[in-house]
């Protein structure tokens, strides 16, 4: 009977890390993955005749290099391709354009808002500031405030030396910044609401806040952390859309070693004697091994892959309290061709970048509030973007994919499941939005696939389609992501691990999770780890 | 410089709000020349008692008093100098449609179609919350650390409120607190309870006096700190209104030597080479004093009385920064007779009302108010203190209720008729619950959040002056530079509610300061 | 020129200054760079010969993209004093002064000179862009203020025969103009202001136009000064030259403080050597005044130093170190071989306290020869004026030719 080192559940982006590194570090690994392709929320799907879509997540930014780099992943075919442009329409039928060089950038913005143009600066070296203070956090364990273990306490004098070295006022300002509304720290910036609309987007892309909530301004920072070759704040695509990220972790995995099997749900975790021995997959099979590693999110793992009284009464609770609600949506459109925007001048490079309806807060603010209420929003944020202007490979000649995410949408509507009806007029909704602003967008369509959260959550076992895998608010963050007593990615058992983002630091194709878990597992295994500290830039 | 009468003092405060004349009767104690300088006609700011209608009296914008800071009533001997109360420890009674009320103490809650298990999660989430209020409560009467020059005291406070979170509560509730610091109260009391009419009342608390919804994060802290100042949390009814509090404090600080002056409004402080010398009344009066201390909003004080130009720039940019809107209207009605509650006696009516149904409700109402509207469905917190205190109406009766939310800016402003409007809605609330009470109304008013701004100062109509939100608290509050109660101006000191730890009737911010005047903390 | 709303702004990233066609006539080599929004030349023709220029003849820099600020109102006076630690009520009107600001934790944001061109009102001139530290600093002032870089095109004229130029082109009693004065003159198409002042440690003038009078103003000085070996310069050899004269730049010798990430990496005027500017006692609560004061008492953490360096290899970059292998002590900021004092200059910083006048230290130098990179110990001597500060510089009547 073949027994793993290892054994983890779920082929996302961070499974995938997080087996890598273990395997890169000799061991014997299994992957399981419920689906018949591999991925989670980081794949490329081919859902109508040569169209790839990126059909959950979209963008490659945020994912550590460090882990690019000390696993080879260029070498297993991963690129990431940085774009340019992006633009925010405006009802008056204006956009404000996001240009990458400086000075044209403050001349945007000196067309919509001579005010707000000298603020821009200062608001760009503060979040460049908080970039700074944060990225070195991302690919370590947070430490336990209530213990005394040497290595907490060390930890905790890190954090505590960090906090120190921003001196007096930019400590102050910080945690000022971190509690915050992104409205209120955009307002003590700028004045003009488009400008603040366009910022503010970032801040509630997959949260269950409205820009007026405090908190929202971490959410931001959040987004904007990531970099793509030192460049902070830049996005990209990785070529062939972002199944290329989990394809080429797969092909660094197997390359070390490593097995993965598809089609492989787990039904349970088998827990003897207080300690892991195995999984037993929904076929009944059992599969042996005393480390499990989940990559699902602590509501799936503690209250659907375990029997409770493994789990224990205090996780169950916790797990049951944890916060994990959906409140997006996505489009995946096939397109005929490029839409044309009647706001771009002629000639403009803008659309090659991410753009976006909702050109004020109070529009925000409201569609916030209808996804209180259980609906989706009747003029929803949309971070809209065409790979395929970049990226030549996810589309034929001429044909283009457009990827859609959609803010705010409701895991349940009104407390009712979704149908392909609702799906409809929620898809309806969206792009009667778009074409507003596109004459011709809606006869470029060939295809449409929507998706709400409930969709995700059925498909790839996000908990109500939140894309990070349980929200980033202040009570699930650090410590206490996913909840004070599994924040270092172990279990409530022997053997049992975490590696998703609901661990440290959490959502977006990052990777750091999952290389975080592996140092542990490989501690704990008396290993020399394979895991690369962060690189810093001082 | 020609009305030179120029007394002169060891320290000036300006503003006879109740932190104000707690802050003179420490420092007169301790043998400081004092004057408290105070614009209205009567001492008290926000906590004062007027003439609603002829025979009628009420407090006009503060009602109950749940914060009075215990240690400054007992150092001050508050009693002795008249403060009496006509009802201590009143319940709450959450108000519903179908008249089965609940009725919530300090740690039961029973009627409102309680079930036993949130009645005995009630007592056990209430017992938790008193013990987080005593971890932490002993924050309130200290100044937030200064945390890059910790001094002695500094450092005993942070090793104590190590101690106490760590050793106090031990390790489980310790995480637990530091998880739920930064929730809103929606999602704690989610976890907690199934009823939703407990968890309408109880989200009440969290979001009184703020600009936040049950669903707006940082909030549960609003909550705690409800229970952590003041008395564990036990709402009193002081006699002749909250005027009769601020009268006591003001005995106070004149049995102690300071001399108090009504109808001095202070036009500017004045600072000679970068250091306070005194300041100049309305009338031309200047004063003289190496120390000022303002009891004033912070924007005013630094905007309107000392000017930008005394402090450094970013000093001031920081102090426009400070939020203080305010969300809360005021309602007052003399009657002629008490109305019925729909399943109350007239003995519960001296209780605290509140009017919460469900959490989704407030948050609702709360919807209005960010866009600069009123709400439809407004929630109360009412109180009918002649039931108590028949000194505050000769005959018949007075009702007072704070109401959430009003905007302080109203779309198309507040006009006569959008204030009439508004009074409409809020007596048809009232009504749901008491349907004959328009029989009985002589006079009625309401005072919104810019009356509040014109009347007492508050500016934006913030009763905290300045939002009481993690970003704006301890030494946060009210900037850092400012947060030990020195301003970056040498002799300049403030007193009030923008300071730690904020608004609400409890005299700490006053008593704070003068500690750090008296030890001349800078 | 671009109109504000002009949506398609977007198509040229640069905008050119009114000199641009004159200065294009003399463009040889076509190097040029960005600053701010204009486009600069770095190089003309030779940066040795434009170089020689400013010490030898006459030398046109082309200052327009320069950030400049116009101040006006009852309140100016008031208003330049807490923004500036220097002491305002002396800057009388008609006379200009080198100055810094400061955040409020005494770090220097940028340095540039003050006009006072009346009893209420001042221009503030830049490396910098400043509006947004104005905004924060307006706030309770009676004062309007405004950008006026694209209003205003200047050059800086320096050079020992600069005054005989303008005199040659009519401009009266300019040779009375002492140092920092600031005058107006008539010229076709209005007034236009000359001040004494540059970048140069040498004879120098800085002339301020409209946008129209800019290519007038260019013909009247070639005319002017068609005897004298008048040339336009690039900033290479202005750069030269502003080392040689011990003037910091900003993002060179220091990183300016609303634009510095890392915590610690911003200065304070006494840093920077220039604590003369900053009058703690002048009564007003000028930015920085309570950090500063602070830091005077509490001492400074570094020192800057003006370097006389051993041998003719230029410390660029080089580390700073009290012995020959032995403990760092700093870094050299700004060097450069200076052609006219024949000496190698460094400019650099050193932690306290270290770097007193007359002290030695040494420098870690790499260089190379034909890609063979060398190391080299240099001794350097902590030296109290500048390598170039010639008599002429504040000499007025400047001497005739």
């Amino acid at each position: 009977m073949k027994k793993y080192d290892v054994i983890v559940i779920g082929a996302g982006h961070n499974g995938l890390t997080n087996a890598a590194f273990l395997a890169k570090a000799g061991l014997d690994v299994l992957v399981v993955e419920k689906n018949d392709y591999i991925g989670g929320a980081t794949v490329s799907r081919n859902l109508h005749e040569d169209w790839k879509y990126s059909n959950c997540s979209y963008l490659a930014s945020l994912f550590r290099p460090e882990i690019y780099r000390h696993l080879n992943l260029a070498k297993h075919g991963l690129q990431v391709v940085t774009y340019n442009g992006g633009f925010t329409l405006t009802d008056s039928g204006d956009y404000l354009g996001s240009y990458s060089d400086h000075e044209v950038m403050r001349r945007e913005i000196r067309r919509h808002s001579p005010v707000d143009v000298d603020a821009y600066d200062r608001y760009y070296h503060q979040m460049a500031k908080w970039c700074r203070f944060i990225r070195p956090m991302l690919l370590r364990t947070p430490p336990d405030p209530t213990s005394f273990k040497f290595r907490d306490l060390d930890e905790l004098k890190f954090l505590g030396k960090k906090f120190f070295d921003l001196g007096q006022k930019d400590l102050y300002d910080f945690m000022k910044f971190f509690t915050v509304s992104v409205g209120d720290f955009l307002d003590e910036f700028f004045e003009s609401d488009l400008i603040k609309a366009h910022k503010a987007g970032s801040a509630v892309v997959g949260t269950n806040l409205g820009p007026r909530s405090p908190g929202t301004a971490y959410v931001l920072l959040h987004h904007y952390m990531g970099d793509v070759d030192g460049a902070v704040g830049a996005w990209g695509f990785p070529r062939g859309g972002m199944g290329a990220v989990s394809g080429a972790l797969a092909g660094a995995f197997q390359e070390y070693g490593g097995e993965i099997r598809t089609n492989a749900g787990v039904d349970q975790i088998i827990v003897k004697r207080g300690k892991v021995t195995g999984v037993r997959l929904e076929n009944g099979e059992e599969i042996f091994s005393d480390r499990v590693v989940s990559n699902l999110d602590a509501k799936k793992t503690f209250l659907g892959l375990m029997d409770p009284k493994d789990a224990g009464e205090k996780v169950v609770k916790a797990a049951e309290r944890y916060k994990s609600r959906g409140s997006s949506g996505k489009l995946n459109i096939a397109l005929n061709g490029v839409p044309e925007f009647t706001a771009l001048p002629k000639g403009s490079e803008l659309i090659k970048g991410d753009f976006h309806i909702v050109d004020n807060m109070e529009t925000y603010e409201r569609g916030y509030d209808e996804w209180k209420d259980g609906k989706w929003s009747t003029n929803p944020y949309l971070d809209l973007l065409i790979p395929t202007l970049t990226d030549p490979t996810m589309a034929p000649p001429g044909k283009h994919y457009m990827t859609c995410f959609v803010q705010y949408c409701p895991a349940k509507v009104e407390g009712k499941d979704w149908n392909d009806d609702l799906l409809k007029q929620f898809g309806d909704n969206v792009i009667n939005s778009i074409a507003k602003y596109s004459p011709n967008f809606k006869d470029l369509i060939e295809h449409v696939e929507i998706r709400s959260g409930q969709v995700i959550d059925n498909e790839i076992g996000l908990t109500e389609g939140n894309i990070f895998q349980g929200e980033l608010s202040l009570n699930q963050l650090m410590f206490n992501r996913p909840f004070h007593g599994c924040a270092q990615y172990r279990g409530p058992v022997n053997g049992l691990y975490l590696s998703g983002s609901t661990t440290h630091p959490g959502g977006g194709v990052m990777g750091a999770p999952g290389a975080n878990s592996a140092r542990e597992i490989l501690m704990d295994m008396n290993l020399s780890t394979t895991v690369p500290e962060d690189e810093g830039d001082d | 410089m020609t009305n030179t009468s120029n007394k002169s003092y060891d320290v000036i405060i300006v503003g006879g709000g109740h932190n104000g004349l707690v802050c003179a009767a420490y420092l007169a104690k301790a043998g400081k020349k004092v004057v408290v300088l105070e614009a209205q006609k009567q001492v008290g700011g926000a906590a004062v008692t007027s003439e609603l209608s002829y025979g009628k009296k009420v407090s006009s914008c503060a009602h109950f008093l749940n914060q009075l800071n215990t240690i400054v009533s007992k150092d001050l001997n508050l009693t002795s100098h008249g403060l009496k109360l006509s009802a201590s420890n009143i319940s709450t009674i959450a108000l519903h449609a179908d008249g089965d009320h609940m009725h919530l103490t300090k740690n039961s809650v029973k009627g409102g179609g309680i079930s036993e298990s949130d009645a005995a999660n009630y007592k056990k989430f209430m017992d938790l919350m008193h013990e987080y209020a005593g971890t932490l409560g002993f924050l309130i009467d200290l100044p937030p650390m200064d945390i890059f020059n910790l001094d002695w005291d500094d450092k005993v406070a942070a090793m104590k409120l190590g101690w106490k979170m760590r050793f106090g509560l031990g390790a489980e509730k310790m995480s637990e607190f530091l998880r739920m610091v930064g929730m809103n109260i929606r999602d704690v009391l989610d976890d907690e309870f199934d009823n939703e009419h407990l968890k309408g009342a109880l989200s009440f608390d969290a979001v009184l006096g703020t600009h936040t919804g049950p669903y707006s994060p940082g909030n549960f802290l609003n909550f705690l700190y409800r229970i952590a100042s003041g008395n564990n949390g036990a709402v009193d009814i002081p006699e002749g209104g909250m005027g009769a509090v601020t009268e006591a404090m003001s005995k106070a600080a004149i049995a102690n030597g300071a001399e108090v002056r009504v109808g001095a409004r202070v036009k500017s402080i004045n600072v000679d080479n970068c250091a306070v010398i005194g300041v100049t009344l309305e009338d031309g009066e200047q004063l003289s004093a190496g120390i000022v201390a303002s009891n004033a909003n912070m924007k005013t004080t630094v905007y309107d009385m000392v000017g930008p130009r005394h402090f450094e720039a970013d000093f001031v940019k920081r102090i426009g920064d400070i939020r203080m809107r305010g969300a809360a209207a005021k309602l007052h009605i003399a009657l002629k007779e008490l109305p019925e509650f729909t399943g109350l006696s007239k003995q519960d009516l001296k209780n605290r009302l509140v009017i919460a149904p469900t959490q989704n409700q407030v948050e609702r109402a709360f919807n209005h108010v960010k866009y600069g509207e009123v709400s439809t469905s407004p929630m109360m917190e009412i109180s009918i203190p002649s039931v108590v205190d028949s000194s505050l109406a000769e005959n018949g009766h007075v009702l007072s209720a704070t109401v959430q939310y009003a905007p302080y800016e109203l779309k198309g402003g507040w006009t006569d008729q959008a204030k009439a409007d508004f009074l409409e809605v809020c007596i048809n609330r009232i009504a749901e619950f008491a349907p004959n009470i328009r029989d009985h109304i002589e006079h009625a008013e309401i005072i919104t959040p810019k009356d509040l701004e014109d009347r007492f100062g508050l500016v934006g109509g913030n009763w905290h002056h300045g939002e009481l939100t993690l970003d704006q608290m301890l030494m946060l509050r009210p900037v850092p530079e400012a947060s030990r109660y020195a301003l970056p101006l040498d002799g300049m000191y403030i007193c009030g509610a923008g300071a730690h730890p904020g608004g609400g009737v409890m005299g700490a911010a006053g008593r704070n300061a003068a500690q750090a005047i008296l030890k001349g903390d800078a | 020129m671009l109109s504000e709303k002009d949506p398609n702004h977007w198509r040229s990233a640069v905008k050119y200054s009114p000199f641009y066609n004159k200065i294009k006539e003399h463009d040889y080599v076509n190097e040029w760079h960005r600053w701010q929004e204009y486009t600069t030349a770095t190089v003309l023709e030779d940066t040795t010969i434009e170089y020689f220029a400013i010490r030898n003849s006459a030398s046109i820099f082309d200052i327009t993209p320069m950030s400049k600020y116009r101040i006006k109102g009852p309140d100016a006076l008031e208003f330049m004093n807490r923004l500036l630690p220097r002491d305002m009520t002396k800057i009388r009107v008609g006379r200009v002064a080198y100055t810094v600001w400061c955040d409020d934790e005494g770090m220097v944001i940028d340095d540039g000179t003050v006009f006072r061109i009346a009893e209420d009102e001042y221009l503030l001139c830049a490396q910098e862009r400043q509006m947004e530290i104005l905004r924060r600093n307006a706030v309770g002032f009676d004062i309007s203020y405004s950008e006026v870089t694209d209003e205003i095109a200047a050059i800086s004229f320096q050079g020992p025969v600069t005054c005989k130029i303008l005199k040659n082109m009519g401009f009266k009693d300019v040779e009375t103009m002492k140092m920092f004065d600031v005058r107006f003159f008539d010229f076709p198409g209005g007034e236009i202001m000359i001040s004494r002042s540059g970048y140069t440690g040498d004879l120098g003038y800085e002339i301020w136009t409209k946008n129209d009078q800019a290519e007038p103003l260019w013909d009247a000085i070639y005319e002017g000064g068609k005897d004298y070996a008048i040339r336009p310069i690039g900033g290479d050899a202005l750069e030269i030259a502003r080392v040689e004269a011990g003037l910091i730049a900003a993002h060179v010798d220091f990183s300016p403080a609303n634009e510095t990430v890392r915590a610690g990496h911003a200065k304070s005027p006494y840093e920077l050597g220039l604590g003369w500017l900053v009058k703690l006692d002048k009564g007003v609560a000028f930015n920085g005044r309570r950090a500063l004061k602070k830091e005077k008492e509490n001492g400074s953490r570094y020192r800057f130093v003006k370097l006389d360096v051993e041998g003719n290899k230029p410390a660029h970059n080089a580390y700073l170190f009290d012995k020959e292998n032995g403990k760092n002590i700093g870094h050299v900021s700004s060097a450069a071989w200076a052609p006219s004092a024949k000496t190698n200059v460094g400019l650099g910083f050193v932690d306290m306290p270290y770097g007193e006048v007359g002290d030695e230290i040494w420098a870690e130098i790499y260089y190379q020869k034909e890609l063979k990179w060398i190391k080299r110990w240099a001794k350097c001597t902590v030296v109290k004026d500048p390598a170039w500060s010639p008599p002429r510089k504040t000499l007025t009547p400047p001497e005739d030719f």
